[in-house]
């Protein structure tokens, strides 16, 4: 008993309430995207809401189990849990079961689950367990490599489900990456090539080789012009226009006409409020018309007659600005805000590096699952379908980053000791 | 060994949570807080105006027939938003339709828009209708909307009564109560009458789901108003007078107006040829519009309002009125005629010479009515031509020619009493003189009537100098304000003047040697005027005034057949029978009537030729 008390004495208290408050909102928007006159009750289990609480209730369950597992065992099973999160990936691959176009649920009875939300706390386990290995440098490029196979290889395993959106969150590692020592140079080809991408995107390649040309020839005047600087520089011309090249051919021959429609629609070339822009259109149109203060509660028209597409759970975020107004809008980011930044701050309290790596990985997927899905609902992103942490409705997901967090907290209630 | 830790890139992470954190406000604050179209957007993506159409007030005749009615049609809307998956070949098959029509329909109303509905065919019978609603469950985004057609079960007056059509981009614009797709009348009673007859439409506004689904009235219905039912009319028009008025002049070209002396109100207002109005209905309105407006005896004219003709030998009446009025002309004024060799007019009659008034009129002797328009126009009291002319436009203006009656009669014309400027600018002022202008004297030269001015011209005599203007409405049914504010208006020539004129009608008809003689009626004493009218352009029309009975008088009426030749030989016997027809109710002079039913006048210009 002396040690669950030391446990709850060092638990982040703020985290946690960060973590209940949004969980509560989450469950009354999903109540309101839900509700309908004839089911009003918050426990009938035949809604989602009634659900949601069920799972909520199962969250409470595992928080208490996490807080009871040795620091040590985590750790020390860190790989463990990770192969044991490939191999049901793969196992979903032969025995999932399809639902609306990806094979990434598996079906235990009448209770599904999304193996692919879990692999995502093994694989910030893994990545921790890896990196915070004795004379480990990611500037070495045989670690690099290395680090690189275990944030892709369970990526490309949810990307074989066609499940596109789960399988790009692992690109949120690279900021766990970037914190631990990530070349700069990688860092701005990074950024170099993502500029490249969207610009191929936007404009016509010519243009774009032309662009090129033309910054070789600045950057010549800036350099020491020598041989070799110069064959570098044009190495790097090279490399780039060959990209653009490879990106324009890529969007045309490998992308289905839906998707590249999806592409265009995002980066506003396309307008078609019918098909590829229909949720990004209804959901700002939801979350315009909240206003300040919002429509209030159970009042968002948009919502409650089903305008927005999967408005609990990827699209959750619309019944808040269609509700709450832009006062609820600024609470869920601010609350999302100082969860990210609180969590900043608990990660580098750590004394162990397998700690604080572990917390990036928590910060970076909670940064991008928040990102991407509110970018989305505000057309600011392409429709990715992801979940919004915490808020969106689902069991999965919710266990998912329960999991994730409360593991972080109990790593965090150790902090002290070194691993 | 820890090399480095790098953690002054924990700068670079808060930094980029901070920065999307207010990305996204400021995003969110600009989509939310200032106004834009998205609270708009969101209003209308629920709110499903539905107009609620009024049915169209009913048209009776003076009896109380039914000339109009209503039937139940459907138009068929789309929203394209709204459609799913479904057999195209089969919804073609139910609709009726070609697949190619079919999706242009639909690239249409999607262009029009996506999320409100638009008419995808219009006038669904309710026949088809019925077979239609039970299958339309399998194509979400199709929406049925009730309309109604119009009905004419007695198949007359096609003209008068007018028909209704889809408005105008103008329209929609100069009154903000229709929206396109509205139906408006466009000509006759539905025209004139459109705003009693269309009633008012009521709007309510529901709330919809994504799905389309009603899900209750918006605000309890606060906003939502009932349609008013138009108002029903009753017109003057006696439809057995009428229905009988067309079978006389069928095959034949020209008009028969009648009109009760007592009211100005019009009787008959037969134009001929005519067309069955139920074929300006529903979805085959504009190709039988084409049709009849292609047609070259155009009998989409209404020419009892807009044939205007030279009005020949009955003029001399309006000059015999005008001319006992500037005391130039006594009942006892004597005149010589010459016959064909009469100068500067020829008199196309033979009969004893001289003549009297009451006599001239009864041989419609052109010399005669020659000198008495001269000392109208010559007399010593004006000053000159000019005045004396003008003095007797005025009295031929009270007798309602040369001016609209302005009542409810859309699209009537005004024929032709010309100004003495029009003579002013042909032969220049001062250098023209009764001569010049001689052929006014017979009714001929630039003057233009149309068959209603005949007729009221007739209804005066026959009130012996007044006239309501001639209408159409008898009573707005259910209105409380009176609909009749027609005056009675006095025209310029004194009562005492009429009988002479009224007597030498009579004899027209009712005398052995009158020129109608064959043409009257027995036990009802009928006064007549008969004209030839000259036609530049083919064979001479025939034309016919009268009214009856003499005291007392139910019925003036005018006849004009185009082409016919003498006005005693068409146009009398056809006013006689319409006079039988309103008075007795039947027809005793079945021969007659066979004889004038059966003619085929229509192409006796081109045997002329
Ligand atoms: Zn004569």
């Amino acid at each position: 008993m002396r040690r669950r008390s030391n446990i709850l004495a060092n638990l982040d208290w703020i985290t946690i309430i960060l973590y209940f408050t949004l969980v509560f909102l989450g469950w009354l928007n999903i109540y309101s995207a839900v509700y309908n006159e004839e089911h009003q009750s918050i426990f009938d289990v035949t809604q989602r809401y009634g659900k949601q609480l069920i799972w909520i209730s199962a969250s409470v369950f595992l928080i208490f189990i996490i807080l009871f597992l040795d620091v040590k065992f985590i750790n020390a099973f860190s790989y463990i849990f990770y192969a044991a999160g490939i191999i049901v990936l793969i196992m979903v691959l032969f025995f999932g079961k399809e639902i609306s176009g990806s094979k990434s649920w598996f079906h235990i009875g009448s209770f599904g689950i999304q193996p692919s939300e879990f692999t995502k706390f093994v694989t910030a386990l893994a990545l921790a367990k890896y990196l915070s290995s004795y004379n480990i440098n990611l500037q070495n490029l045989k670690v690099l490599f290395n680090t690189l196979i275990i944030i892709l290889l369970p990526a490309l395993l949810i990307l074989l489900q066609n499940d596109t959106g789960s399988a790009l969150v692992y690109f949120a590692f690279f900021l766990v990456l970037y914190r631990e020592g990530l070349s700069a140079k990688l860092v701005v080809a990074g950024i170099t090539i993502l500029t490249l991408l969207v610009l191929t995107l936007l404009l016509n390649k010519f243009y774009i080789w032309g662009g090129l040309v033309l910054v070789f020839f600045i950057l010549l005047f800036f350099i020491k012009r020598n041989f070799s600087n110069i064959s570098k520089l044009f190495l790097l011309l090279l490399i780039s226009a060959s990209l653009v090249y490879a990106i324009n051919y890529s969007f045309n021959h490998f992308l289905s006409p839906y998707q590249q429609k999806r592409i265009n629609v995002l980066i506003g070339k396309d307008i078609d409020i019918r098909g590829a822009g229909y949720n990004v259109h209804q959901s700002k149109i939801a979350i315009g018309s909240g206003g300040f203060w919002g429509k209030g509660y159970l009042s968002g028209t948009q919502t409650k007659y089903d305008f927005v597409p999967e408005q609990d759970t990827d699209f959750i975020f619309c019944t808040v600005g269609e509700e709450f107004g832009f006062v609820g809008s600024l609470t869920v980011i601010g609350l999302f805000m100082l969860l990210l930044l609180r969590l900043v701050q608990l990660a580098e309290r750590q004394k162990s590096r397998f700690s604080r790596i572990y917390g990036y990985g928590v910060i970076s997927l909670i940064l991008f699952h928040f990102t991407v899905n509110i970018g989305m609902t505000i057309g600011i992103i392409p429709v990715i379908g992801i979940p919004l942490p915490f808020f969106s409705y689902g069991g999965s997901s919710l266990w998912a980053f329960t999991i994730l967090l409360f593991i972080f907290l109990r790593l965090d209630s150790f902090r002290s000791q070194l691993l | 060994m820890i090399s480095q830790t790098y953690s002054s890139r924990k700068y670079g992470i808060i930094g980029i949570i901070v920065l999307i954190g207010l990305v996204y406000l400021t995003r969110l604050f600009l989509l939310q807080v200032p106004k834009n179209s998205y609270k708009l957007s969101a209003e209308n993506n629920i709110l499903r105006y539905i107009t609620e159409y009024p049915t169209r007030g009913l048209i009776f005749d003076r009896t109380g027939k039914l000339l109009v009615y209503n039937e139940p049609a459907y138009d068929l809307l789309v929203v394209p938003g709204q459609l799913s998956d479904f057999d195209t070949t089969e919804l073609c098959g139910l609709l009726n339709i070609d697949p190619l029509d079919f999706s242009d329909k639909l690239s249409k109303a999607k262009k029009y828009s996506n999320y409100k509905p638009s008419i995808f065919l219009e006038q669904i019978s309710q026949e088809d209708h019925a077979f239609l609603a039970e299958k339309l469950y399998k194509y979400p985004g199709f929406y049925v909307q009730a309309r109604s057609l119009r009905k004419y079960p007695y198949n007359t007056a096609a003209h008068t009564l007018g028909y209704i059509g889809e408005v105008t981009k103008n329209e929609v614009e100069s009154d903000v109560y229709y929206q396109s797709g509205d139906y408006i009348g466009k000509s006759g009673i539905e025209k004139f009458y459109e705003k009693a007859l269309r009633g008012e439409k009521g709007l309510s506004i529901k709330i919809v789901d994504v799905y389309n689904r009603e899900k209750g009235a918006f605000r309890e219905g606060i906003y939502d108003t009932a349609a008013i039912a138009g108002k029903s009319i009753q017109i003057t028009l006696d439809a057995d007078l009428q229905k009988y008025g067309e079978y006389l002049m069928q095959n034949k070209i020209g008009s028969i107006v009648a009109i009760e002396p007592a009211s100005g109100e019009i009787l008959a207002f037969v134009t001929s040829p005519t067309y069955d109005p139920n074929l300006l209905v529903g979805r085959i309105r504009s190709k039988n519009y084409t049709i009849l407006s292609k047609d070259s005896l155009k009998p989409l004219m209404h020419r009892a309002i807009m044939g205007t003709y030279s009005p020949g030998s009955t003029f001399k009446i309006v000059n015999a009125l005008i001319g006992l009025q500037e005391q130039v002309l006594y009942p006892d004024t004597k005149y010589d005629c010459q016959g064909p060799n009469s100068r500067p007019i020829k008199c196309t009659h033979f009969h004893t010479t001289p003549l009297e008034l009451q006599g001239a009129i009864m041989h419609s002797c052109n010399p005669y009515f020659w000198k008495v328009f001269r000392s109208i126009i010559n007399k010593p009291t004006f000053e000159n031509t000019e005045a004396a002319y003008n003095n007797w436009k005025n009295h031929a203006n009270s007798l309602g020619f040369g001016l609209k009656f302005h009542t409810d009669i859309p699209f009537e014309l005004r024929g032709n009493i010309p100004a003495s400027d029009f003579y002013n600018r042909i032969y220049g002022e001062g250098r023209w003189n009764s001569l010049t202008i001689r052929s006014l004297a017979i009714g001929q030269g630039e003057i233009l009537v149309t068959p209603l001015q005949m007729a009221n011209f007739t209804a005066i005599v026959a009130n012996y100098g007044y006239y309501y203007p001639p209408h159409l409405l008898k009573s707005i049914i259910d209105q409380k304000e009176s609909n009749n504010n027609y005056r009675q208006k006095q025209t310029t020539i004194n009562k005492k003047y009429f009988s002479l004129i009224v007597k030498a009608m009579n004899d027209v008809v009712d005398m052995p040697h009158g020129t109608a003689y064959w043409v009257r009626i027995p036990d009802i004493p009928v006064c007549g005027k008969t004209g030839t009218v000259e036609n530049p352009h083919g064979k001479d029309h025939s034309t016919f005034i009268a009214f009856a009975p003499k005291d007392e008088p139910q019925i003036a009426i005018a006849v004009v057949v185009e082409n016919a030749g003498y006005g005693s030989t068409w146009a009398a016997p056809i006013a006689s029978l319409m006079i039988e027809k309103y008075i007795t109710k039947e027809i005793n002079r079945k021969w007659m009537e066979d004889r004038i039913a059966n003619a085929n006048l229509l192409n006796r210009n081109e045997e002329k030729k």
